[in-house]
This record gives C-alpha cells, sequence and structure tokens, in this order.
C-alpha cells in the first residue's frame, strides 16, 4: 500500500495553506530528508521533508493549490519494491475523504479513469449547518454553553480535531461566536462582536465604481487582516508621543562605526531597539500582555520588529534584546530582516514577542500610530530624525529631533506608566551613553 | 555504525532517552546514545522494575499467609531474601538487555561512556569520540537525594541502591520519607515481617496524593503492622556496633527508636554535574533542574532536556512522554503538544495500591473550580469481593460546571491497573456522560470506577 503524504501542520493553529510548489517530479527516487515541496503558510514559506523513502508515485494536489486542508493527502509515496501498479486500484478521494479533517463533499476532486482532473481540495468546514466537525465531548459542551459555533474555531487536537484549549482560546479571544451581536438583542452589548465584514467583489457598490482588477488575498493578508480587525475593534488602545533630540546618538554612532576594524554598521534603529528593551526592563509594567485572568508581566524582553515584505509584513523577533548588544542586535536585525523577505521564517522567529517596534523613519514619515501587534501590551512607531528648529537654554537652535509614539493596551497598561515609559526612553536616547553600560 | 556526525544524540539511556532515540529513528533521524552504565537507566536497573519485582514476591507471601482464608493449605512456606533479590536482578538484566535490542533494531548508535557538551556543540563520550549533531537532548537523570547526616553509609542507612539488593533482613527497619518510594519499601519489608516505622515531615503519607486517600493509606498501612509517623523529623542517627538509634522530632517532642537499618527515602537530585551545561550556557532552575519550555528546549539553541533532569513529577513515563514530544517538535511533526501535567498518572505500587491523575480535590477547590465529588468503596463491588480484597475507594473530582473529569484518586487491589481508564478519558475529554454511557463488564473492579463516576451524580447504583 503506497504511504500517503499529508499536507502537514506547520504551526499549532495552521488549518490550511498553499501548496506552493514541488520540488520533486513523479517517478523520482525520495531519500527521507529530501525536501518533496514548498508550502506556504499565512507568515511563511516552508519547505517539507519526506519522512520516508520510496519512489513519488503520484502528486494528488499539484503545486500552486491555495487552500489545502491540513491532513488532506497531497500526494502518494511507493515503498522500495512497490510499483506503479499499487496506484491504479487506489480511490485517490475516497483517502482524501478519509483524512480526517472534514474534507467539504462538493469539492472533492473527482476521478475520470483514476485521473485527478479537479486539483483543488476544499479547505475546512466554514461553518455551514449540518456538516461535521470534530470535537471533544468536553470542547461540545464548553461551546454550547457559551454560545459559540464549534465550527468557526480552529482545531489543536489530533487531526484537527477542536478540543479544550481550542474554546479556551477562541473565549479568550470572543471569536467562535454562533450569532451575530444584532440577533442576539441585550446580551450583545456585553458579547464581543464578531469580525467586521467586508464586501466581496460581487458587491453592487462596486458596480458604480471604476474598473479594478482584484488582487486575491494572500494567506499573510488575511491574516494581517482578522488580527488587526481584532485588534482595533477590541483593544482600548491610546497614544503618547515625545520628541527626542538625536544628535548625541548621532554622535556616538559615528564613532562607533568609525572605529577602527568594526564589522559592524549600527543603525540607528539599532539603537531605538536597544533603548526600548532597557527601558522595558525598567519599566517592566509596560512589558506586558492582558487576560481575564491576570496581566501576564514577562520576564524578558522579546522585541518584534515590523519588517515590510512582498504583499504584507510581518514581526521577526529579536529575543532578550535587552541583554544583548548593539553589534549583535543589528547582525541578527539584518539576518532576520533578510531571512523575512525571503520568506524563509520559522515560525518561533515571528511568534511570541513581547512589544514591538515599527520604524517609518525611513520613509520620511514625521509621526504615526500603530495598531496593537495583540496579545502585546505595547507598540511604538518611530518618526524620522529630521533638522527641526528647537529651543535650548531659551534660544532658537537647530536640532535632530525624531517623534515617538507610543500606543497602549489600555487593559493592562495606564497613563502614567505609558507617560513614564516614553519619558525614561527620551533621557536613554539623549544620553545614550546608558546604552552602553 | 561509523561515524560521529548526527541529527540527534541523546545523553542518557533511561527510559527518557532511549525512548527519544528510538522515536528520532522512526522519525528518519541518524540518532546517537551515550549511556555510562546501564541501558534502560534507574527505571529498568535501579527503580520502577526491580522494586516492582520485589513486591510482587510480597505479595505472593503476603496470599500465602491468608491461604486459610480461600480454603487453602499451606504448610512451612517462608522466603528466602537473597533469592527474592535475585529474581529481581534477573528481571531488571533482562528487559536491559531488551533496550539494548530494540536500540539496534532502530539503528541507533550506542556509545558506552559518559557524555558531556564541549562547549562548541559537540558531545564528548569520555575514553571515545567526540560526536557531533544539531540537536542534543541530556537525560541523564537522577539519583538519590542525601540530607546530612542521613547519607548512606556502606552499613545502617541504605538509598534505595542498596536497599534494593540487602545485605541483611532487617527485623526493625525506619524509613524516612513516605513518597512512591519510601512507600514500596516500607511495604515490601513489612510484608516480609519486618518491625517497620515510617517518618513523613510533611502531615500525611503519601503527600502527594488526595488527602483522602492519604487518610486510608495510613490507616491501611497500621493495620498492617506498621507505624506511621507523621510531622516526624529524623533528627539525629546515633550508629551502635550492631544498631541505630534514631532521634524523632515531632514538632520539638522528641523520642527514640532503635532500628537495625534505615532507608532514606527523601526525594532526588538531578544529574547535572560534569556535563558541560556551564560551557554550554544551560541554565538551571533555583531547584537545581534544567531549565525548558514546553517544548523541552533548554536555553541554549540546540540543547533540550527531559526526564528527571528537568523535574518533577520524576516518573519514567513523563520522561518517555517528553522525549517523544521533545524529538515530534524537532522533526516539526504535526499535532505535538506540551505535556499537560494534570493527564500525568502516579501510582504506588505498596499494599493496598495507590493511583491518581489530574487535580485532587483540594486543588481542584484551590483553583476555584467548583466540583462535584463522587466515592465508591471496594466494599460494593462483587468483585473485589471475590477476590478477598474489600478494602479500598475509586474517588473521582469533576468540575460541577462543564462536566470535565478534573482529578480520579483510587486506593485497593489492582488499582495501578485501572487508573489508566481515566486517563484515557481524560485525554479524549470525556464528560461525565460519555463515563456513564460506558459499559463496564461484570464483575470486574472497573466497576467501581463507573459507580464512582454515578456517584459524583447522585446515581450511584450499589451503594
Ligand atoms: C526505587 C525507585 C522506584 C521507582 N519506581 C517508579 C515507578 O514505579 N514508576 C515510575 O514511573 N517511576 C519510578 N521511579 C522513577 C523512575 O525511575 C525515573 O523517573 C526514571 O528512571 C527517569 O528516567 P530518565 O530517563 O529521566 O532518567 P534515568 O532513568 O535516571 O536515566 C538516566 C541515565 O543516564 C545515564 N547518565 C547519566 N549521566 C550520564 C552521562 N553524563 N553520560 C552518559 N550517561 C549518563 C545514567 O547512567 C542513566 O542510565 C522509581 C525510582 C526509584 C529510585
Amino acid at each position: 500500500m503506497p504511504i500517503q503524504i499529508l499536507m502537514p501542520a506547520l504551526s499549532p493553529t495552521m488549518t490550511e495553506g498553499k501548496l506552493a510548489d514541488w520540488k520533486k517530479r513523479e517517478g523520482d527516487p525520495v531519500a527521507a530528508g529530501d525536501v518533496l515541496c514548498e508550502i506556504e503558510t499565512d507568515k511563511a514559506t516552508m519547505e517539507v521533508e519526506a519522512v520516508d523513502e520510496g519512489v513519488l508515485g503520484r502528486i494528488v494536489v499539484p503545486g500552486g493549490t491555495d487552500n489545502v486542508a491540513v491532513n488532506s493527502v497531497i500526494a502518494l509515496l511507493l515503498e522500495e519494491g512497490e510499483d506503479a501498479g499499487a496506484l491504479e486500484n487506489l480511490d485517490v478521494p475516497a483517502l482524501v475523504k478519509a483524512a480526517p479533517v472534514s474534507v467539504g463533499e462538493s469539492a472533492l476532486p473527482t476521478p475520470v479513469n483514476g485521473q485527478i482532473t479537479d486539483s483543488v481540495t476544499r479547505a475546512a468546514p466554514t461553518g455551514a449547518q449540518g456538516e461535521r466537525v470534530f470535537a471533544s465531548p468536553l470542547a461540545r459542551r464548553m461551546a454550547s454553553q457559551n454560545g459559540l459555533d464549534l465550527s468557526r474555531i480552529d482545531g489543536s487536537g489530533p487531526r484537527g480535531r477542536v478540543v479544550r484549549r481550542d474554546v479556551e482560546k477562541a473565549l479568550a479571544e470572543g471569536t467562535g461566536r454562533a450569532t451575530a451581536p444584532a440577533e442576539t438583542s441585550a446580551a450583545a452589548s456585553s458579547a464581543p462582536a464578531p469580525a467586521a465584514k467586508a464586501p466581496t467583489a460581487a458587491d453592487p457598490v462596486f458596480a458604480l465604481m471604476p474598473e479594478f482588477e482584484a488582487l486575491p488575498n494572500t494567506n499573510m493578508r488575511k491574516t494581517i487582516a482578522t488580527r488587526l480587525t481584532e485588534s482595533a475593534r477590541d483593544v482600548p488602545h491610546f497614544n503618547v508621543s515625545v520628541d527626542v533630540d538625536l544628535d548625541a546618538l548621532l554622535a556616538l554612532r559615528t564613532q562607533l562605526n568609525d572605529r577602527e576594524g568594526a564589522d559592524y554598521k549600527l543603525s540607528v534603529n539599532d539603537f531605538i531597539v536597544k533603548a526600548t528593551a532597557l527601558t522595558l526592563v525598567k519599566v517592566p509594567e509596560a512589558n506586558v500582555a492582558y487576560t481575564d485572568d491576570a496581566i501576564l508581566r514577562f520576564k524578558r524582553v522579546d522585541i518584534s520588529v515590523a519588517v515590510a515584505v512582498k504583499g504584507g509584513l510581518i514581526t521577526p523577533i529579536l529575543k532578550d534584546a535587552a541583554s544583548k548588544g548593539l553589534a549583535t542586535l543589528s547582525a541578527e536585525t539584518r539576518a532576520l530582516a533578510e531571512k523575512a523577505r525571503a520568506g524563509k521564517l520559522q515560525p518561533e522567529e515571528y511568534q511570541g514577542g513581547t512589544f514591538t517596534i515599527s520604524n517609518m523613519g525611513m520613509f520620511g514619515v514625521r509621526s504615526f500610530n500603530s495598531i496593537l501587534n495583540p496579545p502585546q501590551g505595547g507598540i511604538l512607531s518611530v518618526g524620522a530624525g529630521e533638522r527641526r528648529p528647537v529651543v535650548k537654554a531659551g534660544a532658537l537652535g537647530i536640532a535632530t529631533v525624531m517623534t515617538l509614539t507610543l500606543a497602549v493596551d489600555h487593559r493592562c497598561i495606564d497613563g502614567a506608566t505609558a507617560a513614564r515609559f516614553v519619558q525614561d526612553l527620551k533621557r536613554l536616547i539623549e544620553d545614550p551613553i546608558g546604552l552602553m553600560l | 555504525m561509523g561515524g560521529t556526525k548526527f541529527d540527534l544524540i541523546v545523553i542518557g539511556g533511561g527510559p527518557g532517552g532511549y525512548v527519544a532515540a528510538i522515536r528520532a529513528a522512526q522519525l528518519g533521524m541518524r540518532v546517537g546514545l551515550v549511556e555510562r552504565e546501564h541501558l534502560g537507566g534507574i527505571c529498568l536497573n535501579w527503580g520502577c522494575i526491580p522494586t516492582k519485582a520485589l513486591l510482587r514476591s510480597a505479595e505472593v507471601y503476603d496470599h500465602m499467609k491468608h491461604a486459610a482464608d480461600f480454603g487453602l493449605i499451606a504448610r512451612d512456606f517462608g522466603f528466602d531474601l537473597p533469592k527474592v533479590v535475585e529474581r529481581s536482578r534477573k528481571v531488571a538484566a533482562q528487559l536491559s538487555g531488551g533496550v539494548k535490542h530494540l536500540l539496534k533494531k532502530n539503528k541507533v548508535a550506542v556509545f558506552d561512556g559518559h557524555g558531556a557538551l564541549d562547549g562548541k556543540g559537540g558531545v564528548a563520550v569520555a575514553g571515545g569520540p567526540t560526536l557531533t549533531a544539531p540537536h542534543v537532548v541530556i537525560a541523564t537523570g537522577a539519583r538519590a537525594r542525601h540530607l546530612p547526616g542521613l547519607e548512606p553509609d556502606g552499613r545502617f542507612v541504605w538509598s534505595y541502591r542498596e536497599a534494593l539488593v540487602p545485605d541483611i533482613h532487617p527485623k526493625r527497619l525506619l524509613v524516612i520519607g513516605s513518597g512512591a518510594i519510601g512507600i514500596e519499601f516500607a511495604s515490601f519489608f513489612n510484608s516480609l515481617g519486618s518491625e517497620v516505622t515510617v517518618a513523613e515531615v510533611l502531615p500525611r503519607v503519601l503527600p502527594f496524593e488526595d488527602e483522602e486517600i492519604s487518610a486510608l493509606a495510613h490507616k491501611a498501612f497500621e493495620k498492617k503492622g506498621m507505624t506511621i509517623r507523621v510531622g516526624t523529623r529524623v533528627a539525629e542517627l546515633r550508629k551502635g556496633a550492631d544498631e541505630v538509634v534514631a532521634v524523632l522530632d515531632a514538632g520539638g517532642e522528641t523520642s527514640e527508636i532503635i532500628v537495625d537499618r534505615v532507608i532514606a527515602a527523601v526525594g532526588v537530585v538531578p544529574n547535572v554535574e560534569d556535563i558541560g551545561l556551564e560551557a554550554a550556557g544551560v541554565t538551571l532552575t533555583d531547584r537545581g533542574f534544567i531549565r525548558v519550555d514546553g517544548w523541552l528546549r533548554a536555553s541554549t539553541e540546540g540543547i533540550y532536556a527531559i526526564g528527571d533532569v528537568v523535574g518533577p513529577p520524576c516518573l519514567a513515563h513523563k520522561a518517555s512522554h517528553e522525549g517523544v514530544i521533545c524529538v515530534e517538535r524537532i522533526a516539526g511533526a504535526s499535532d505535538v503538544h506540551p505535556l499537560d501535567a494534570d493527564r500525568i498518572p502516579a501510582c504506588t505500587y505498596c499494599r493496598p495500591q495507590v493511583a491518581s491523575v489530574g487535580l485532587s480535590e483540594a486543588r481542584a477547590r484551590e483553583r476555584g473550580r467548583a466540583v462535584r465529588v463522587g466515592r465508591f468503596p471496594f466494599l460494593g463491588n462483587g468483585k473485589a469481593i471475590a477476590l478477598g480484597e474489600p478494602e479500598g475507594m475509586v474517588k473521582t473530582v469533576f468540575d460541577a460546571d462543564t462536566g470535565e473529569l478534573l482529578g480520579a484518586h483510587m486506593i485497593g487491589a489492582e488499582v495501578t491497573e485501572l487508573i489508566q481508564g481515566y486517563g484515557i478519558a481524560k485525554s479524549l475529554e470525556t464528560t461525565e456522560a460519555e463515563l456513564m454511557h460506558t459499559v463496564f463488564p461484570h464483575p470486574t473492579l472497573s466497576e467501581m470506577m463507573h459507580e464512582s463516576v454515578l456517584d459524583a451524580h447522585g446515581r450511584a447504583i450499589h451503594f
């Protein structure tokens, strides 16, 4: 019996992904560890390696297929000694159906003389009534007690089964609601609202608008849309800005970069990252996440840095940034940004930061507000350093000034804390020798 | 199997290490395993298995003593301690040989010798080659903790190692510590007729079990003739020529007892010395165990740790399970999740046996859960009566709001073989409803598991 190669889950929450490209062709010999294909998730492109050896007998899901459900059969591998005849009698759609994530019936590929004609395996159920959702008894009961629709909850259990932790997560995040708030009248005010629905391209509203080209949403785009909608809607944001005088920092930077034998080139951003990390150590009340039961105060500062990539943005993480030197931070930032642009970040490289920095200084932006990156409690928006008139010692002068704007989650960070944070940060940047200590 | 380059190296061949090695090999990795003393670790050689072999002898002997209750005649019976020990050693040796075979079958390269991180990403085997791999799993286990004044002395004071191969049959024995290890030895020597005293600092025996179970165990042990002293510290051991005077301190009130041997079973300490942790930058917890995250990753990239060396519960099945999680995560397998401590069963093979999984009633309440508790006594179970084992209880703790099975606690005959039924229930996340719908075969001890669930909801049939 040929070995089924299943669509892997590259992260605990992944339910579907794009099968970007096959690296092996039908008939190619495969050794354990060989790269079989590349899979694109919402955040990255990852290579799938073979676990078993044999000959790639049949590719079931061709390269370039979107929304391939986790655990559906994507290829069949012939074991040593097995010949292609073993594939003849296999009912591939049956295999796909047997793959435990419930795959929409109608969208199954149809066999014609054993050949697959329809290449698209559809994703898991999207909430239609009557579809079978795999869930543990406890998850079912908790969902019904809390008015959640199981088919709207991503399952992280075996083969995508919805288990307790998924329901708890949905409750914490306010997702998976069964009914829209409008229908629940009085209860609606206390229940979190579902994601605001965007119109489809077929909506009549677009008929009145100029002709357009529809660029399909990538997985990354969809993730950005849901996460930021949730954040902007559910997290009470407020912003605090300060202007900082950069001249001392710029002088220090020149001095460090000009040192003989320097094998680094520090950017202003590297200094801002370091200063932010140190300030978070000093003001741990700002290195937090809000949960219903408690404010989680993190014992380490892991800085997410927003990196623009083709089709969106991603936030790789500088782990334990406070205890790293400027040169290390600089090198790591560069390496992570390169990996991000190449779509090669591993999940642990972009999941789990405690605070985000977004820098638009290079675009000449003076100041801006960011939307929080949940569940983090704070995000710092960095503007351009520009020559501005300033009043120093009662006289008008010129200095290089940058505007920093901190956005925080008011549920876990109050105004006084936010103010103290930006004050300490300003002090550190304006007297940057503190960064070297 | 030449070569020193691997995909993964495991240091330590106990139930954590050898299981991790086999699972990694199954996932297609080239695996090297370094073991300095004995494949199978403490568990197979000096822990779980040889103690169970001893306890089996004690159990058969107990049955012989009660032969008349069953209408049987047993005359002139007794025990031969060296033979009992010999059997225990043979069982251990047989299983250790089995592990060697399994590793070979899975093409794991085994290196004999002490392994240590060399701080440059490799593992140096003493008197052997230096191995390299991108992933190194530390599974060096733990050893008996020695309290000052209570260290094994080659004569009067035993740790579990000496107690497993006793040089004499002690007429009078003091066991310090009433965790699983202490209680199992106390139970063994008690069955063989020793006068056993157990001293426990905490206010109850088997202090990690549900309070009600501790109380029942306490009574059962006393009934078997043990002396149980809870809230009692061993202040001093005065060693004479042939015996030891132990000074016991119960909250300031001191007393003395005279014994032939003392077993110190006061916990374990991790094997973290001389394995290059510092050079590799691997950090420890306040209690000295290797610090790891839910994926068993240590503080240094590419280094992982599993089993006793990362801390309690120090149990073989926990070590093995961590090994599997660790390497599956490394291999990028899907559906891998951090270990949920509430799903690790714990068993003590004394007589009567004790087994549990999940939260005790008190812990569940501490976590703010509204609970429903069910109890069912062995006395109400037909099979228990037929077996002549009428003592014991099955207790279940449910979340009153969701019906989640939070914990199960049992004491009585064969409960160590029963607990896994509740373990499966917890893994599958059943509520009380599925447990009630399950058909339990009659007559079995397992029917008590059903009845306990029914009792939690006011529906027990046979009590
Ligand atoms: C008397 C007793 C009874 C027990 N009964 C039970 C029971 O009934 N059920 C249960 O679940 N648990 C029981 N345990 C606990 C169980 O034995 C341990 O939890 C288990 O062995 C831990 O497995 P491990 O792989 O982490 O470590 P270990 O089993 O301790 O294995 C570690 C191995 O690493 C080797 N090693 C250490 N350092 C190095 C090095 N530097 N280089 C090379 N090799 C090294 C050691 O030689 C050892 O073989 C008992 C323990 C004792 C002492």
